[in-house]
């Protein structure tokens, strides 16, 4: 008695995904863990500065399935290669380097698991459980976006590509009725003659032509440029750009998310200031002193260039570690002041890592003692704040946003 | 050196080996041979080969981890996958050479007589498993889709009866005694002493239960009024698949060994072309090499039944050149249907096997792993009871309840049975909270660590962890 064999089918292994459902059940669940350390993942250094289709590599702590087992490191029974010895070391121990692949079935250990996120995914589970600010408070600020046409209605005259066919075979329909009618009732009686009549053809008439009417439609969007100034000076060291790189990238993808057109401009300063490109601003260093006022001076020239406020949101951020020349500070209070009344919202990030010497008096101090509604401040002492502090910004800017504004259409 | 062939030359083969499997007496449930693609095996894999099962997201992460490993060619796709059931189902992945498949068939039907004749696997009703299984996975799909249950619920009680599956007895050849028998056997043995204490006949009537159990499972299912009868029957369908796959824990190492002992035996005896036969010594090599700082169930339990095959005759023989002698088959016949891996090991693994495949104990030493036995005159055993110790159901501790009304409150009392071998904590932490879920109310679980008699117990309030302290020298204000 053989036994029986089931030929391959391809059209049973196209339905034979049979674990698919519980693959993306396990994957919903792997998205809660990654939200829930999500300030880790975006932390990291390979990942800020990336196109929004690029993919991203997330190692994700995997889910445990927990059960009484016991505990690693216990005395175990192991083969060798034929020359085993007393005292021989075989391997590293669990937790201290490379773990023993061997009983993975009931030992347990650290498994990652490293997802491939989209950046823009990314993006979206990390804003997906924060609360977005109403950021477009400002509808006048609209620019034309889109101007297309649509149809409104006919008319008589017009190009033969817009003939409303519909239309014009009614109005045909409706003038023969009204001639038939008239006929009638200048011949009573005389139906011989109608016969014949209905026979006849009854051609479109220049009269009957209907033509589509055009409209132009325009569709207004808000938009939006973020103004990201960063201090370059020598004093910023690595970690210190590194942070406000962070931030910057949050920021970034957060307006990003938001508004459909968004420009970005990017300025670097030391004692002077010069807009850069994406690229160089997130990856390369500059050195020499701090002149905060100039990177002010140069945002607002560009924004009196090219980003007229009144069809502009301008939202403008600066990072720097505080020190600034004593002369320059007057000057930079002023700028900030001119900034605020051209901005939406003007943000000023101060990063101080712990332990690191402060120079001079802090800008933050400076900063106490102005006042302006559009106007924040925040401090960013390690990689592990950055995103609290963003969302401490933002929330900050929703609170702001929903007290002045409440939706009248609501009540209505 | 692939060759092409089809099903026919495939079924031209399969009546070479079968009557080979006849000759030699192997036992066999009907096989049937399904021929699949990767991602069919790596499905079939998934859920342990069976046509259909119920759907938890533990296998879609089971699917994620093997196809990343195949993928990046860390571990290739076994090349077989083989059910107990009857009759017995099993894959040929279509991508493999014939002398692969050839190789595969052989193995499949050593395992098909295993699975058809060890007396652990009595009780596995293999000629109703897979409509078993598919009828719990309708059932279960059913209470997913039911609107008053829900998918998250389902998850909740599959989750926790997950954690404690393999929590239960460890060998179903013994008659479970009722409690009226436990009881009564109780005060059968109270009355034995010579001064009988009537109080402590009461308090065994009044003890529940009367002796530990060890199906945690089972008894929070019939001994927790609050659970509904779904969640009831989602705990007795994982408890259902616990058992069907215990006794292929239980018999790894005998049952591989024996699988490939029959392949290399029937490729052997039939007459393979050079290429064919040239690709088998390879392949055969590669499964049952020794893999050092590990266990290679296939290369101890090929070595152990040639061990046996070799005391039973005589001599060793040569395995390609000599076809194997009448006389030692009862004997390997009879081993094949009562041992299972740890008395297998216990009966026939002597110090000359053990020098053989280098087995040695090793223990942690500052972050290494150091050999501290070796299997000289003096240490053998104790290697052998480790190794004894730890296959099968070994590396499940054994834990029992002790008592279901603690404090008077209906608690739950759990008990590891400790014999030198601590739990992991964290894992017994969230497991522990798991048995909560399940028993809702408090639960303790008793356990030593560092030689301290430590509980932990989770009730509404979360965890807490006490230790008694056996002696003196550690202070109780000195807690790790």
């Amino acid at each position: 008695m053989g036994a029986i064999f089931r030929p391959y089918s391809p059209s049973d292994s196209l339905q034979s995904d049979r674990s698919s459902g519980d693959r993306q059940r396990h994957r919903e669940k792997l998205r809660e863990v990654l939200k829930g350390n999500i300030a880790d993942v975006i932390s990291e250094q390979s990942i800020i500065g990336r196109g929004p289709d690029s993919i991203v590599k997330v190692p994700i702590r995997g889910i445990k399935e927990y059960r009484f087992v016991y505990g690693q490191n216990q005395p175990r029974v192991a083969q060798g290669n034929g020359e085993s010895e007393q005292g021989q070391k075989v391997g590293k121990a669990e937790g201290s380097g490379n773990p023993e692949d061997g009983q993975a079935g009931n030992m347990p250990g650290e498994d990652y698991y490293e997802t491939d996120v989209s950046l823009e995914e990314l993006v979206e589970i990390m804003f997906e459980d924060l609360e977005l600010p109403d950021l477009e408070s400002r509808p006048l600020r609209a620019i034309e976006a889109e101007y297309t046409h649509k149809r409104s209605g006919t008319k008589r005259v017009g190009i033969r590509a817009h003939l409303d066919k519909k239309k014009t075979a009614k109005s045909r329909i409706k003038r023969r009725f009204v001639k038939q009618k008239i006929e009638n009732a200048r011949s009573q009686g005389a139906l011989a003659e109608d016969e014949e009549e209905e026979t006849q053809r009854f051609p479109f008439n220049q009269k009957d032509f209907r033509y589509h009417r055009h409209k132009p439609d325009i569709r207004y969007e808000s938009n939006a440029v973020v103004l990201c100034i960063m201090d370059t000076s020598g004093s910023m060291n690595v970690m210190k750009k590194y942070l406000a790189r962070c931030f910057f990238f949050l920021l970034y993808q957060f307006v990003r998310l938001k508004y459909r057109q968004t420009e970005l401009v990017f300025i670097a300063h030391d004692t002077v200031a010069k807009e850069v490109n994406e690229d160089d601003f997130f990856h390369k260093g500059e050195s020499g002193g701090t002149m905060i006022s100039s990177g002010y001076q140069k945002a607002l020239d560009i924004i009196q260039d090219r980003f007229d406020p009144s069809l502009w949101n301008v939202y403008a951020f600066h990072c720097s570690d505080g020190d600034n020349f004593q002369e320059d500070i007057p000057k930079t209070m002023e700028l900030a002041g001119k900034l605020c009344e051209n901005c939406n919202l003007f943000g000023y990030g101060e990063i101080k890592p712990t332990g690191s010497i402060a120079w001079g008096t802090p800008m933050l101090e400076k900063y106490d003692d102005f006042k302006a509604s559009n106007f924040a401040t925040i401090c960013i002492t390690s990689k592990a704040d950055v995103w609290p502090k963003f969302k401490a910004f933002l929330s900050r800017e929703r609170e702001k946003s929903t007290s002045v504004e409440t939706d009248p259409l609501g009540w209505g | 050196m692939l060759r092409s062939y089809d099903v026919k030359d495939l079924e031209k083969w399969e009546a070479l080996i079968y009557e080979k499997v006849e000759e030699y007496g192997l036992n066999c449930y009907p096989q049937e041979f399904e021929i699949c693609d990767h991602v069919q095996m790596l499905g079939m894999m998934t859920y342990h080969g069976m046509p259909s099962h119920y759907p938890h997201w533990s296998f879609g992460k089971s699917f994620e981890r093997t196809k990343t490993m195949y993928d990046y060619g860390v571990q290739g796709i076994p090349y077989e996958m083989v059910i107990n059931s009857n009759p017995c189902i099993a894959g040929l992945m279509r991508d493999n050479s014939l002398c692969l498949q050839i190789l595969t068939m052989a193995h499949v039907y050593g395992h098909n007589d295993f699975f058809k004749n060890n007396f652990t696997f009595s009780h596995t009703h293999a000629d109703l498993i897979v409509a078993r299984f598919k009828s719990h996975a309708d059932r279960i799909r059913g209470y997913v889709e039911d609107p008053s249950i829900g998918e998250a619920a389902v998850e909740q009680i599959l989750d926790a009866a997950h954690a404690l599956s393999f929590q239960c007895r460890r060998n179903q050849a013994i008659k479970r005694r009722t409690p009226e028998q436990q009881i009564n056997r109780a005060i059968e043995k109270e009355y034995e002493n010579e001064t009988t204490n009537p109080e402590k006949i009461r308090e065994i009537e009044r003890r529940f239960p009367v002796e530990p159990e060890e199906n945690i499972l089972l008894f929070i299912r019939d001994n927790n009024p609050r659970l509904s009868e779904w969640e009831k029957d989602l705990i007795n369908i994982v408890h259902e698949e616990a058992l069907y796959f215990q006794p292929q824990m239980e018999t790894k190492i005998i049952n591989e060994g024996w699988a490939c002992y029959w392949h290399r035996e029937i490729m052997n005896s039939l007459e393979l072309p050079t290429d064919i036969h040239m690709e088998f010594l390879v392949r055969h090599n590669q499964v049952v090499r020794p893999i050092p700082g590990d266990l290679n169930p296939y290369n101890i339990g090929l070595n152990l039944w040639d061990r046996i095959e070799e005391l039973e005759f005589g001599e060793a023989r040569n395995h390609s050149a000599d076809r194997q002698p009448d006389s030692v088959r009862d004997k390997m016949f009879e081993i094949r249907e009562v041992d299972r891996d740890s008395s297998f090991i216990r009966r026939f693994m002597d110090r000359e096997t053990m020098v053989k495949l280098d087995l040695f104990e090793a223990e942690v030493e500052h972050s290494d792993w150091v050999i501290s036995k070796i299997a000289d005159e003096k240490q053998w055993k104790t290697i052998r009871n480790l190794l004894v110790q730890s296959v099968g159901l070994g590396s499940i501790p054994v834990i029992s309840i002790i008592d279901s009304d603690l404090e008077g409150a209906r608690g739950l009392y759990l008990k590891h049975h400790y014999e030198g071998r601590e739990l992991e904590a964290k894992y017994a932490e969230k497991t522990l909270e798991h048995v909560y879920r399940l028993w809702g109310r408090k639960v303790v679980l008793e356990t030593k660590l560092k030689d301290n008699t430590t509980r932990y117990s989770f009730d509404d309030t979360g965890l807490s962890l006490t230790a008694e302290f056996s002696d003196e020298s550690f202070p109780p204000y000195f807690i790790p």
